[in-house]
């Protein structure tokens, strides 16, 4: 996948957009630059980490994703409620009642990506225990680290799980599920509905990794459906439906919960994005030794840090510990037949293709020369990063002014 | 031929924190000018191991990296106490670091080692009670 075909889920709404810095210089890949007063995305470069949306005063940056509408042409809806979303209630003490919520919305079934997630949990430690796998191998289940290992750490490609993401692996188990109690079902009218913590997964829904195609039609925003949700549920009484997940399940929803579920110590759980860049880049210098698993989540405490969340990373987090207290380990086991192999459906062949972003020109000579330029402009610049010309630092500055994207005349300290 | 590219960066002894800047600064570079991330790699690793060790034995000192279209040179000096016996140091395992150090998660007697593993060729020009300067290059 090129990055001119990439669909992402971070999206400018030029008109509250302010033409202030806070963006500009959180960006974690230098990807947004001020001209003409308002700020513009490098969509080669944006890895759809949402930190732009998350420090944003003025609400100018939005996650574009899908509306619950969209699943109005589908005659057999099914839900897919992120563990995440488990963490936003107060007052919840099971987890029946959020699910038994979504078939009030109107859906017909719920599969909890929880569930996946044990099953994927499960056969990762399969996976570790291959022969010939390279180690330390990195989890593929957070999309913005993936597109970031795909632009910025190539080296460490054939380093990522090559297994789907719980949400993917739920949704193809939900869409077997209802086939076969409703063989009557034509497979257009299946509808998979993904209750997304952020916009990265949103954006991995309509890219896919490389060539594999997503079997979610759609993606929902938590905290679209949060105040429709919460009017629907109980808290107390019956539920129709019971939780398929437990500890492992729901421990996914924040750092560490995949790296344990492993039951093997020899792991590395990172959260935020700065220290996701720096693990990476110490794995690449051949720093990282004696670690079999690296989880990497972009959002700070985790998926439950995701911006499309409505509650803080750090109290959804304690609310996921009371609601994991009484429940099993796990609910899904592979039994000694599936143990012995990894099945098809659970794997994917090819990452994207790297995409030397940075890359200054195809020429070697040529690029040489260029960084030459940079440096000396880069010396005569103040060295302050302020951000003012409309580039993230001082050195993006010169970058750009080299590139022909930007003028030395835009620096607001020397002019 | 383009003239050659020259990266310097000063590695502080003082400050533990931030050793493995020069490294990943040169990364960046590598990488706006094209190179393969196999080259990146063994230049990052290289560069890395011998700033950690500068930091760790010799206080600190220099580290010049040189890109030419035909190979990249990197020379990394200090003022240090010099490598006594340097076949022993070349040993994988062999390793004069402190405990602290240990603690920390280095020492672990692989950095000359490293360097000359993921580099085409690597000298050490050392002197005790003088310093060191090692040399290394990746033909591209």
């Amino acid at each position: 996948m090129t990055s001119s075909t990439y669909e992402h889920s971070v999206r400018l709404e030029v008109s509250r957009c302010m033409g202030c810095t806070t963006c500009l210089r959180r960006c974690p890949t230098e990807a947004i630059r001020i001209v003409d007063g308002h700020a513009k995305i490098n969509e080669a470069r944006c890895i759809d980490c949402g930190e732009c949306i998350r420090v944003c005063e003025y609400q100018a940056k939005k996650a574009v994703v899908g509306k619950l509408e969209d699943m109005d042409g589908f005659r057999y809806k099914i839900a897919l409620p992120s563990p995440s979303l488990y963490g936003q209630f107060d007052n919840l003490d099971d987890v029946d009642y959020v699910l038994d919520g979504l078939l009030k919305m109107g859906f017909d079934d719920v599969f909890e990506v929880a569930k996946a997630a044990e099953l994927v949990s499960a056969y990762t430690r399969l996976y570790l225990k291959t022969e010939g796998v390279k180690l330390p191998v990195i989890s593929s289940a957070c999309p913005t680290v993936v597109r970031l290992i795909a632009l910025r750490f190539p080296s460490l490609n054939d380093n990522v799980l090559h297994m789907l993401p719980p949400m993917e692996i739920a949704a193809k188990l939900a869409r077997k599920k209802a086939k076969e109690q409703h063989p009557e079902l034509e497979d257009g009218e299946i509808g998979v509905c993904f209750i997304s913590p952020c916009p990265a997964k949103a954006s991995y829904v309509k890219n896919g990794f490389a060539d594999y195609k997503s079997n979610i039609d759609v993606v929902v925003s938590m905290s679209d459906v949060y105040f429709n949700l919460i009017s629907k549920m109980s808290r107390s009484g019956e539920s129709q439906i019971s939780t398929e997940s437990g500890m492992i399940g729901i421990g996914w929803a924040s750092c560490g919960g995949q790296a344990t579920a492993l039951f093997n110590d020899e792991y590395i759980a990172a959260d935020g994005i700065e220290n996701v860049i720096n693990v990476l880049d110490q794995i690449e210098d051949g720093n990282i030794s004696n670690v079999k698993f690296i989880e990497l989540n972009a959002c700070t405490a985790g998926c439950v840090g995701g911006v499309l969340t409505v509650q803080n990373p750090y109290i959804a987090k304690s609310r996921l510990q009371s609601l994991r207290r009484y429940l099993p380990v796990s609910m899904n086991f592979l039994t000694p037949e599936e143990e012995k192999y990894i099945p098809e459906l659970y794997l994917f062949d090819e990452l994207p293709e790297y995409e030397p972003i940075s890359l200054l020109s195809h020429s070697m000579a040529e690029s040489m020369r260029m960084m030459a330029d940079i440096q000396t402009l880069h010396d005569s610049l103040p060295g302050i990063d302020c951000g003012a010309c409309g580039a993230p630092n001082c050195r993006a500055l010169a970058e750009d002014c080299v590139k022909g994207l930007a003028h030395m005349q835009d620096c607001k300290i020397i002019f | 031929m383009s003239e050659p590219l020259i990266f310097h960066f000063d590695v502080d002894g003082e400050n533990f924190t931030s050793a493995g800047q020069a490294s990943t600064q040169v990364k960046k570079n590598l990488r706006q000018l094209g190179l393969s991330p196999d080259i990146i790699r063994r230049v990052s690793i290289a560069m890395y191991e011998g700033e950690i060790n500068m930091v760790i034995h010799a206080n600190g000192g220099t580290a010049d990296v040189i890109v030419t279209e035909d190979y990249i040179e990197i020379i990394l000096a200090d003022k240090g106490p010099g490598i006594p016996n340097v076949e022993q140091a070349m040993q994988e395992g062999f390793s004069t670091a402190t405990d602290s150090i240990r603690s920390l998660g280095f020492g672990a007697g692989m950095g000359l080692p490293n360097m000359k593993r993921y580099t085409d060729t690597m000298e050490i020009d050392t002197m005790v009670g003088v310093g060191t300067t090692i040399t290394m290059y990746v033909y591209l």
